[in-house]
């Protein structure tokens, strides 16, 4: 019985883990198509923006909102200075962002040193029979599955939503139909940065805030986006929740290493049978 | 770590060569016409290993300039040559190459990970250089280009491993350690020692340097329940395990012993609560309560401008200097066979007490400190056992006999 538990808290917050780092990719990558390599210095930039806000004597949840706005902001910053002259250019956009990654590793070292940071779990911990989970890890999950609600409800609902699926799907009907495409680019890239922003800062209290950190967890969010194939939300979702399960089971009965080994065999055997991802075969949806 | 004055920039951008001797203080010795003895210095300034290297880079360019400001080493000023490896072997190999064939360097002091070392070794033995490899390790490389100076499991693990088992009751021990050549065979030692000791080892497991998820393990830990976690886990995003432990844990945690906590002072990123209670076994840290200890600190920290925790491996970079010019001394000239064959009883009087190298393995004998880590994220001593031989390496080593042995011997279960 407490086997089925640990395993199902694995499973869950595997599919956190997941959801978090990709969310912010599902939209950069997912619906953009901009290959942004320094999608996981967002991450570590987010976690810094956190720790400062807690060095300054805010709780760590208001380091969260902090870190979505300022990464949220910088993204915006970057789209206008690099990424807007570059869209179509799949291996121009690759470079610029690779260099910036590298940039950015390199300012964030030059600034705040290169130890790692962190702002402790602001909860404590409970049982669940034998079991001591951390509440903040259960948070995260919450955190992770709210970010995904809250993302779906404004693409689907909202005015803005709608004006930025269809500068997707067809920027030049879009800007026939008055659609300023141009801005339209520039706020969705901002929101898919102030999501990895804001993930990154959920991040601290679990893995700290380290200059390379973003390297731990970009190429797992990339082969997730990918996975999940061209509807960026509903495809990382179930991408995450496949992966999740299976790291969360095999990371508990054998060892995390064979977890990620077992994950990315998986996403190769996926990407063989079903190339254009989990939901290449749907006609519409998000 | 915020304070950012341009000094500081400028000693951040340029590195540990703005630390080393400038003409003037050559001039001012007296030495500066002189033809230099070159010393070449390879450790990870950048990446997730430069933890372990930070200090040690400074330490090693502070000996430099004592030496230099001293008058120099049988009456040559010393050159400094250093390279950032990057937390990556392959410019381990590049610069190690580099050093010796283009710089020339008479010895080099080089290398934190095992898997760095085991790349340079052999670099070293074909271009008949000297190698100071001043880091723990796994103990068991005999070689005559090869020097350790600091702790090898003989020295580090027997003591804690005993002191754990016997005194603090932890019987069941369950090993979590870095997935490379330093962390496979510091788990068997841990295996070994805490069988020997009546122990039991009810689990190893080991971890990729870049695993920052530790809750599966965390979650196989409380099911297996024990009473110690031996560790050896290496570098920035392994610090993350005992920030999960503790969230998930709390004060129920088990013991914490680790071989190499306090040499990344890991305790520096975590919060008290997080890394109250570790166990290691160290030859140096900075609150050993000895004079020599505290006058070395106070020196560090006037030549660095700061007072930042300096921790063993700087201390490590530091004696290591001093014992090979000690060494150069007694053989009259720096060649480095010449010095190889004056290293065996060479010593070195420094801030963690003497340091006596052991000609048949090139290890180090020297003091070794049990310690605690406390609220304050400073190590209380528990024990010292004075003047430990590297009785692992001695057992299995023996260049006296063997000049041409170049293996890296691993403990039998």
């Amino acid at each position: 019985m407490d086997n089925i538990i640990i395993i199902l808290f694995q499973v869950f917050f595997a599919f956190g883990i997941f959801i978090l780092i990709s969310l912010g990719l599902a939209i950069i990558f997912g619906m953009m198509r901009i290959m942004n390599l320094a999608q996981g210095e967002f991450i570590m930039l987010g976690a810094y923006m956190c720790t400062l806000a807690w060095r300054a004597g805010l709780s760590v949840w208001v380091g969260f909102l902090v870190a979505g706005v300022a990464v949220g902001g910088f993204g915006i910053l970057v789209e206008r200075l690099v990424i807007r002259f570059l869209y179509g250019r799949i291996i121009d956009t690759l470079l610029a962002t690779w260099g910036l990654s590298l940039f950015l590793i390199g300012a964030v070292t030059l600034i705040f040193g290169p130890q790692s940071e962190s702002a402790p779990s602001p909860l404590g911990n409970f049982h669940f029979g034998n079991l001591n989970i951390a509440q903040y890890s259960v948070v995260m999950i919450g955190l992770a599955i709210t970010m995904v609600v809250l993302t779906y409800i404004l693409w689907r609902y909202t005015r803005f939503g709608l004006m930025a699926r269809a500068t997707m799907q067809n920027p030049s009907m879009a800007e026939t139909l008055g659609v300023k495409t141009n801005r339209i680019y520039m706020l969705t890239f901002g929101l898919g940065s102030a999501l990895t922003g804001l993930a990154g800062a959920i991040l601290v209290p679990y893995a700290g805030a380290s200059p390379p950190m973003g390297i731990f967890f970009v190429g797992k969010a990339f082969i997730t986006v990918i996975t999940g194939g061209h509807m960026a939300l509903l495809g990382t979702l179930s991408a995450s929740s496949l992966f999740g399960s299976i790291d969360g089971v095999v990371s508990f009965l054998a060892s995390s290493v064979m977890g990620e080994i077992c994950v990315l065999i998986v996403a190769i055997v996926l990407l063989r049978f079903l190339p254009r991802g989990i939901t290449g075969g749907f006609q519409k949806g998000l | 770590m915020l304070k950012l004055d341009r000094r500081q920039f400028i000693k951040t951008a340029t590195g540990a060569l703005v630390f080393v001797s400038t003409s003037g203080l050559l001039k001012k010795a007296g030495i500066a016409a002189e033809k230099p003895i070159r010393v070449g210095n390879i450790l990870d300034k950048t990446g997730s290993l430069n933890i372990y290297s930070l200090n040690q880079i400074k330490a090693v360019a502070m000996a430099i300039d004592e030496i230099n400001a001293a008058g120099g080493l049988l009456g040559r000023p010393l050159e400094l040559f250093f390279y950032d490896s990057q937390s990556n072997n392959q410019l381990n190999s590049q610069y190690a190459t580099q050093a010796l064939v283009k710089d020339k360097v008479h010895v080099l002091h080089a290398g934190i990970t095992s898997s760095s070392r085991e790349v340079m070794r052999p670099i070293v033995r074909k271009y008949n250089g000297l190698f100071f490899y001043n880091s723990n390790y796994e103990g068991g490389a005999c070689d005559r280009r090869y020097v350790c100076t600091a702790l090898v499991p003989g020295q580090q693990m027997i003591p804690m491993v005993e002191y754990v088992v016997k005194e603090l009751g932890g019987k069941r021990g369950y090993i979590l350690a870095a997935d490379y050549n330093y962390g496979h065979i510091t788990g068997k030692w841990y295996q070994k020692l805490i069988r020997e000791n009546g122990g039991e080892d009810i689990g190893l497991e080991h971890f990729p340097l870049d695993v920052n998820n530790f809750e599966p393990v965390i979650s196989r830990l409380q099911t297996a329940k024990p009473d110690v976690i031996w560790l050896a886990l290496v570098g920035s995003a392994h610090v993350a395990f005992y920030r999960q432990l503790h969230a998930a844990m709390g004060t129920k945690k088990p013991i914490m012993a680790s071989t190499c906590f306090d040499s990344g002072m890991d305790q520096l990123q975590l919060s008290p609560d997080e890394a109250e209670g570790v166990i290691v076994s160290t030859a140096f840290d900075d609150d050993l309560p000895k004079k020599s200890a505290r006058d070395w600190i106070a020196k560090f920290h006037k030549y660095v401008g700061n007072n930042d925790p300096v921790g063993t491996y700087g201390e490590m970079g530091y004696h290591g200097v001093y014992l090979w010019a000690n060494a150069v001394k007694k053989a009259g000239k720096p060649d480095p066979d010449a010095v190889i064959k004056a290293l065996d009883k060479t010593t070195f009087d420094g801030p963690g007490g003497l340091y006596t190298i052991d000609g048949k393995t090139n290890h180090t004998i020297m003091d070794v400190h049990i310690m605690r880590c406390n609220r304050q994220r400073k190590y209380d001593l528990i024990r010292s056992f004075p003047q430990r031989q590297p009785i692992d390496t001695q057992a299995v080593c023996d260049l006296f006999k063997h000049p041409n042995d170049t293996t890296q011997y691993e403990p039998k279960l």
